[in-house]
């Protein structure tokens, strides 16, 4: 790893201003430090964010839950309040990574990662979160761009994460074996009136099965989607999964979700 | 005094190790210590044209950069194949050289080409980036089954084949196959493996200019045997001038036997730049440089009689062996497999033939179980499918085909001394409610699940040694076992063994064993290995030896020290040597009350004399002291064996294979410690289960490491295991006094045809190559339906 500065901000307006195009915000540092040591990223400051006390917590109103862009997984799986409000966002929570990982990994790092394979940006795609950042609010529809691609700009803090509470839901994922991120996560939600059907791990980016989220807001049955032959030509494909495996991997994890919920 | 062979004694290594005070490579800093950083090749085939080092030399902190033509200038000589095969025609194999720095061309991603000395590692680091290196790059030749038809990776070493290698009589096997009813054949792959150490290698080596000594810390299953072959064929000093000390080692798995090209270079340049240097791998060049375990492509075939009896057996193999021929390398694929490939059964005509490859992937060698594992996979997969092509019970034919008496003269080379197959086949069907499999099937089928069960019953050589044997079969050295046993004058006793421990409890198993023969309390007895200094010359850990060749060592050390006190009693109490018998540590004097303890006679070795009086203790003809060595060389290897049986349940849907069910039942013979041995069943199961369902290293066609991570190199974990439900049988060794065999490997040698038998059966058959992926094992349950629904 190659040296760098490292500076813990107080506050958000301290974190934007100390950053820069050679600069990374650091709160979990679950993707940033390893990527560093490998040598695939170098910055010269690394500005931690996870002393912002402003940036942690759980806050859940009556439509609601609103986490802490620094607060840990660990936090979200042990939140009763989580559990209470959106169990799925919960168990979600508690199916990332390893214990360590669930330590140290915060939601916000993921979420600004968009890691293609990560299971939060799921979440935000199924429960119609608003991501808010210290300059403004986006939709989870408009925040994830493309592979690793957010609509962040640069020096741009996630502060939180607005999640919409659903009337049910549920996270099902066929986990990569050696990693455990997700091969395919579909992630179910029923709101009053529309159902999205979030799909994480099987393209270059998270998105909204508009064909399964259709044929469930016609019907909320896994009956409705059983057999669906989704086309895999945009799918990931790689040694652990091949495009058509993954097409038919998000129906399977879709019905799994549908009759869990 | 009761005895503590065969009690569960809590281990003694514990206390150091769950308080993180174990000592390893990795933990030893020296006075002044450099850090090395190697060079290594990007590419799996190239020639080096250029390898430019200015740049790098006036990095911060480097101390020195040094690269083959250095160490070729210097005569340091390169990594060796430890076991010499020869071919069907009868010519030699065919070893290139394989210099620990490469210097005109490099054969597999990893290979060093220099080495980078710095001050500190992240300056080391930096340098080694600055070192320029042109490559040509050369078509790779990565895979096994076509290794032959590529280019030629090493001069003068046509098909890339190492050697062609034939144990057996084809002639025989046509006849029986002439006669047979019915031929079972099978193409299998031996999927490819990498040992996954939990602490990856490591050294440090330093240099004494006053004493010309070089000391070399090393994560090393065999200290002696990595000195001798550093000083013999590496030229980095000789014997007496080289200490080789492996302290804690974690884990091994047969990919620290071999001395690798760090140790010779850090050795060697550590005397050069006269000051210690320190090097740790990271854990991407553990997976790219430690060797690699299996990758077998098989084709094999059973003849057999309409009602099951076995007639014949060929075995068509390519081996892979990497870029170069390691320690165990050669051997692994042949005498450690061809033998056992008949398995348990009672064959009465069978060969095996082997071709041994180079390809431009890491050297391949001897990883748990080594060469066991592919012939029981082979053999067993054959038999199950027998069974189903017969219609006949897969415990039903298996047993029809064991051998009825021992000692067993196998077809091969074996001869088993003992064992008793029927029993662990009939105790495993019990421990496994193997009657009860058809209503879980049909529960699982109510679930939309496909459910499986799989049987394997393997035996296995291990305790690999009888010198004459081995070296009669090419290996480069005899594989005996030593030991010493020494007295304290006050009492306490320090054993010296030529094994090692790197998870295997020797601290405890062998202090068990000691405290036994001498009636010594086992808190007065330290096991002392793993430093070349301290003990006798040894041969070293692998090959599920320690116990069943350096245990006995241990015992006859014992039984000689034994002697001696019995000598020394009669002295001091007047009485006839043959009258003194020894007992929990007491010499007493039959027919009399007249006895001394063990401590009391030693104590008088130590001070052979007496106050006011021109006396010796000490019969004549002995000497003063009480320490006795003993080399152990058996008569036999020792035969453990077993049956295994699992079950799965299959989800169609996705393919996600679950291992619900796993029973084990082993004859180790005696059992010096269940504890241990269970720790020794539940590793070796991990490791076989991973390999039937998770591991793969896979390379592309380029040769670049496709799973060079734990992204995506899949390593079993706690999760992926159902309960084991171990039991076992006991026969006893007849070859040794303990009455001891080999319990290491046998998890890693049953475990892949046994959750493959029951992957198999659950998809009605199907073959499926390991690791059984969720997309394989998906695809396979397509295929399945679409024939039912034809069928219906």
């Amino acid at each position: 790893m190659k040296d760098f500065n490292y500076h813990s901000a107080k506050d958000s307006k301290e974190a934007s201003k100390l950053a820069s195009s050679s600069s990374a915000f650091l709160a979990g540092g679950m993707t940033t430090i390893p990527s560093m040591k490998l040598g695939l990223a170098t910055y010269k400051d690394l500005i931690d964010i996870k002393n912002i006390k402003k940036l942690s917590g759980i806050k859940v109103s009556g439509k609601s839950v609103t986490i802490g862009a620094a607060t840990k997984h660990v936090e979200v799986s042990n939140s009763k309040d989580v559990k209470k409000a959106i169990p799925s966002l919960s168990s979600l929570a508690e199916g990332i990574g390893d214990p360590q990982v669930r330590n140290r990994g915060t939601i916000g790092g993921s979420i600004a990662n968009n890691d293609p394979s990560a299971d939060y940006p799921s979440a935000c795609i199924a429960l119609n979160a608003i991501i808010h950042t210290n300059e403004r609010k986006i939709e989870a529809n408009k925040f994830f761009k493309g592979m690793f691609e957010t609509a962040l700009k640069k020096g741009e803090l996630i502060e939180a994460i607005e999640f919409q509470i659903p009337e049910k839901s549920s996270y099902q994922k066929h986990p990569n074996p050696a990693s455990r991120y997700a091969i395919v996560g579909v992630y179910v939600a029923k709101h009053k009136g529309d159902v999205n059907v979030a799909v994480t791990g099987a393209k270059s980016c998270v998105y909204n099965d508009k064909e399964m989220s259709k044929a469930l807001s016609g019907n909320f049955s896994s009956s409705s989607i059983d057999g669906m032959d989704l086309d895999s030509s945009e799918m990931n494909s790689d040694m652990h999964a091949s495009a058509d495996f993954r097409a038919s991997l998000v129906v399977t994890q879709a019905k799994k979700a549908v009759d869990a919920c | 005094m009761a005895s503590l062979v065969g009690s569960r004694v809590e281990r003694k290594e514990d206390k150091r190790f769950l308080t993180g005070k174990g000592r390893y490579t990795a933990d030893i800093n020296l006075a002044n210590q450099t850090y090395a950083i190697f060079v290594r090749s990007p590419h799996a085939r190239a020639s080096i044209k250029k390898l430019n080092i200015d740049k790098a030399l006036k990095s911060s902190g480097v101390v020195s950069i040094l690269t083959g033509k250095e160490i070729a200038d210097d005569k340091i000589g390169g990594l060796i194949a430890g076991w010499a095969i020869r071919s069907e025609d009868g010519t030699e194999m065919k070893c290139p050289g394989n210099p620990p720095l490469a210097k005109d061309n490099v054969n597999f991603v990893g290979d060093p080409v220099a080495v980078v000395i710095a001050e500190s590692l992240v300056e080391a680091k930096e340098a080694a980036e600055k070192v320029e290196v042109d490559y040509k790059v050369l078509k790779a030749v990565t895979s096994t089954a076509d290794a032959m038809n590529g280019d030629t990776i090493h001069e003068g070493i046509d098909k890339n084949l190492c050697f062609d290698w034939l144990l057996g009589d084809r002639q025989k096997v046509k006849d029986a196959f002439d006669k047979a009813d019915k031929v079972i054949s099978i193409d299998i792959i031996n999927n490819r493996l990498i040992p996954n150490a939990m602490e990856p290698r490591a050294c440090v080596a330093d240099y004494n200019a006053a004493s010309e000594e070089i000391t070399l810390y090393t994560t090393s299953q065999n200290p002696h045997l990595s000195r001798l072959i550093m000083s013999a064929f590496g030229n980095v000093a000789p014997e007496h001038k080289l200490r080789v000390v492996a302290p804690d080692v974690g884990g091994g798995f047969g990919s620290k036997i071999n001395v690798y090209n760090e140790d010779i270079v850090c050795s060697w340049a550590a005397k050069k730049i006269n000051r210690a240097i320190k090097w740790v791998a990271e854990r991407s060049e553990s997976f790219l440089t430690d060797i690699h375990g299996r990758d077998h492509v098989t084709h094999a075939e059973l003849a057999v009689t309409k009602d099951g009896k076995f007639l014949g057996f060929k075995n068509e193999t390519i081996a892979n062996l990497g870029a170069y021929a390691r320690v165990f390398g050669t051997v692994t694929p042949t005498y450690l497999f061809g033998p056992c490939a008949t398995g348990v059964y009672e064959i009465p005509a069978a060969y095996t033939n082997v071709k041994a490859v180079y390809t431009n992937t890491a050297p391949v060698d001897a990883y748990r179980g080594a060469g066991r594992p592919e012939a029981t996979y082979t053999i067993e997969r054959l038999v199950e499918k027998a069974s189903m092509e017969l219609g006949i019970d897969k415990t039903e034919l298996r047993i029809k085909n064991f051998p009825t008496a021992f000692p067993f003269k196998q077809t091969l080379v074996h001869t088993v001394d003992s064992g008793d197959y029927v029993a662990g086949m009939e105790k495993a069907k019990q421990m496994a409610d193997y009657k009860g499999f058809e209503a879980r099937r049909k529960e699982s089928e109510a679930k939309g699940k496909l459910r499986g069960i799989g049987v394997t019953s393997y035996f296995e050589a291990c305790g690999i040694a009888p010198s004459a044997a081995v070296m009669s079969l090419g290996c480069g050295v005899g594989l005996w076992e030593s030991a010493e046993v020494r007295f304290n004058p006050t009492g306490q006793v320090t054993v010296y063994t030529g094994s090692h421990s790197h998870g295997q409890s020797h601290q405890t198993t062998f202090a068990q064993i000691a405290a036994d023969e001498l009636g010594v309390p086992i808190e007065n007895i330290d096991i002392v290995h793993g430093d070349t200094d301290k003990g006798t010359f040894g041969m070293g850990t692998y090959g599920s030896r320690s116990l069943a060749v350096g245990g006995i060592a241990i015992v006859n050390a014992c039984k000689k020290i034994v002697e001696k006190g019995k000598r020394v009693t009669a002295k001091m109490l007047e009485a006839n040597p043959e009258d003194v018998e020894f007992k929990d540590g007491e010499f007493i004097v039959s027919k009399s009350n007249k006895k001394k303890t063990i401590g009391e006679v030693a104590f008088a070795c130590y001070l052979p004399g007496v106050r006011d009086e021109m006396k010796s203790p000490l019969p004549e003809g002995d000497e003063p002291g009480l320490k006795e060595t003993s080399f152990y060389d058996p008569s036999n290897f020792s035969f453990p064996a077993g049956t295994h049986i699992a079950e799965v349940e299959i989800d169609p849907e996705t393919g996600h294979v679950k291992l619900e069910k796993y029973t084990a039942c082993d004859d180790f013979g005696r059992i010096i410690n269940p504890m241990v041995v269970e720790g020794q069943v539940h590793g070796g199961l991990a490791q076989g289960i991973g390999q039937a369902l998770y591991e793969n290293a896979e390379y592309d066609e380029t040769g670049q490491l496709m799973t060079g991570s734990y992204m995506d190199y899949t390593m079993p974990r706690a999760d992926n295991f159902p309960e084991f439900n171990i039991g076992y049988t006991c026969t006893h060794a007849t070859t040794n006094p303990l009455g001891v065999k080999g319990c290491g490997e046998a998890g890693a040698i049953a475990a892949p045809p046994t959750v493959m038998n029951a992957v198999i059966d659950a998809l009605g058959g199907q073959e499926v190559t390991m690791p059984a992926t969720a997309e394989k094992v998906w695809k396979a349950c397509k295929n399945l339906k679409k024939s039912n629904a034809k069928a219906a």
